[in-house]
């Protein structure tokens, strides 16, 4: 059989855009949902309270220790059967991107809290602001810039470990990807257009996410 | 500026622990409006926590402050409210480091006391002007060299029309040709008859703005007198010992 070349690409590239779309689809609403459950979860990560911090280092190390894969067949396979439903390679796709990015996205909204010097708040406290007021206008405003980088290196990294779902069904860029292979035999130009694919969309935010961090360092 | 009667502030039996170590081990001191009160002592001997306890920043474990009459630990007494009549000025600044220095002034009159802001811009510019920074209002505290910075915190406590401003070692972190400026600032807040509660190692300025001195030491006072007397007969072995390290 005579090889297609780079013509694979482009006369599968419809079906392989659409598994795209899903990819970042997924991607884009967990980290929507993930920014803002992490900033809650960040917040009480902050907390005083020891049973508080214990409770949320055991859900964040949850994430660390056991594979996102492990927490994709549980979602999929094993919650649907315990609880007598059925859910979609989607819907169990974002519930465990959004745990874990909330877990994630927590730990650095609590790092950019924390590194804030107490005497910063101090200074609040003597100028007679409440405690939201020293969120609002002393905590946050410094933090973000912490946040910010984070948050997107985060982003990327959900990105690519979207990979993973076409192993509970879901048809992503992979998927797409391997469905052309198959038909066509054209593993080289279909993996090197993944890889390409990737690499354009990772790499702006992995540059953009570095270079914040530098201009804002001091 | 003489002192008048009017009793501003009433610190009882005032004790303060760091886990078992005892800090304040039972302070009594009354500061009268108009007055300038010099803490000295040797490091750690608490005279810092007591302005921390002061403006709230500290919790205290037995012993009573009377603020204008009332305690500040009253149930209905909110310590915001305190703290928007107690000025405090800290060793580091603190300058709010995303704000410009007109923000930093701004912020505590315009949000917690919901002052309008052509009053305090006023005020603002006016005290700026007198510390010598009329010009840097909308500098970044990184901009600025510690003495201005500094001053800059200095007119942010000010902005506030607190009754009573604390100052916790405000000249500790400064480089030594900056220490002057700072000083010099404190010393017409003096003249003008602002009841101050001070932290300082400077002797000097001590000797200079103090209408009295506490000698402490150990979490208790050692020593209370006039500055002249504490400076030239003091009373007690270990505040002869401390004046005779500040000598060379």
């Amino acid at each position: 059989m005579q090889s297609l070349g780079p013509k694979v690409i482009i006369d599968n590239l419809p079906l392989l855009l659409d598994g795209l779309g899903n990819t970042l689809l997924i991607a884009f609403i967990s980290m929507i949902i993930s920014i803002a459950t992490g900033f809650l979860f960040g917040i009480l990560r902050t907390s005083k309270n020891k049973l508080l911090k214990l409770i949320t280092d055991i859900y964040l190390e949850a994430f660390r220790i056991v594979p996102i894969m492990v927490w994709l067949f549980i979602m999929y396979f094993f919650v649907p059967r315990a609880l007598g439903i059925s859910v979609s390679g989607e819907f169990a796709a974002i519930t465990i991107f959004v745990m874990w990015g909330t877990a994630e996205m927590g730990d650095i909204v609590r790092g950019a809290l924390e590194s804030l010097p107490k005497s910063q708040l101090e200074a609040g406290l003597s100028v007679g602001l409440s405690r939201s007021q020293l969120f609002i206008y002393i905590q946050l405003p410094q933090a973000i810039k912490r946040i910010v980088p984070g948050a997107i290196s985060l982003s990327t990294r959900m990105i690519k470990t979207t990979s993973l779902v076409v192993l509970i069904g879901v048809i992503d860029i992979i998927k797409r990807g391997q469905q052309v292979i198959e038909r066509t035999k054209e593993a080289f130009w279909i993996y090197g257009f993944l890889f390409v694919v990737f690499f354009i969309i990772c790499y702006p935010l992995s540059i953009s996410s570095k270079k914040l961090e530098e201009k804002w360092a001091n | 500026m003489e002192a008048s009667k009017e009793v501003l502030l009433n610190i009882k039996n005032l004790h303060k622990n760091f886990g078992d170590r005892g800090v304040l081990k039972g302070i009594d001191l009354v500061l009268h409006k108009g007055e300038v009160l010099v803490i000295l002592g040797p490091s750690g001997c608490g005279k810092s926590t007591l302005l921390r306890c002061v403006n709230g920043l500290e919790k205290t474990n037995q012993g009573d402050i009377i603020f204008q009459g009332k305690s500040i630990y009253d149930k209905d007494i909110k310590m915001r409210e305190i703290r928007q009549k107690i000025g405090m000025v800290f060793q580091s600044y603190d300058l709010f480091a995303h704000m410009t220095v007109i923000e930093n002034i701004l912020l505590g009159p315009m949000k917690s006391q919901k002052r309008e802001k052509e009053e305090v811009l006023a005020l603002a510019r006016m005290l700026l002007e007198k510390v010598g920074l009329g010009d840097r209002e909308n500098s970044y505290p990184r901009e600025l060299s510690g003495g201005q910075k500094q001053r800059v915190a200095i007119v942010r406590s000010l902005c506030m029309n607190p009754d009573i401003i604390l100052f916790d070692e405000v000249t500790a972190a400064l480089d030594p040709e900056m220490v002057r400026e700072v000083l010099e600032v404190i010393l017409n807040l003096a003249k003008q008859g602002m009841t101050m509660m001070i932290v300082t190692h400077e002797m000097n300025f001590a000797k200079s703005v103090a209408d009295r001195i506490i000698f402490m030491d150990e979490g208790v006072i050692v020593e209370e007198s006039s500055p002249t007397e504490f400076f030239e007969n003091p009373k007690t072995e270990r505040a002869k010992q401390f004046l005779n390290k500040f000598e060379y």
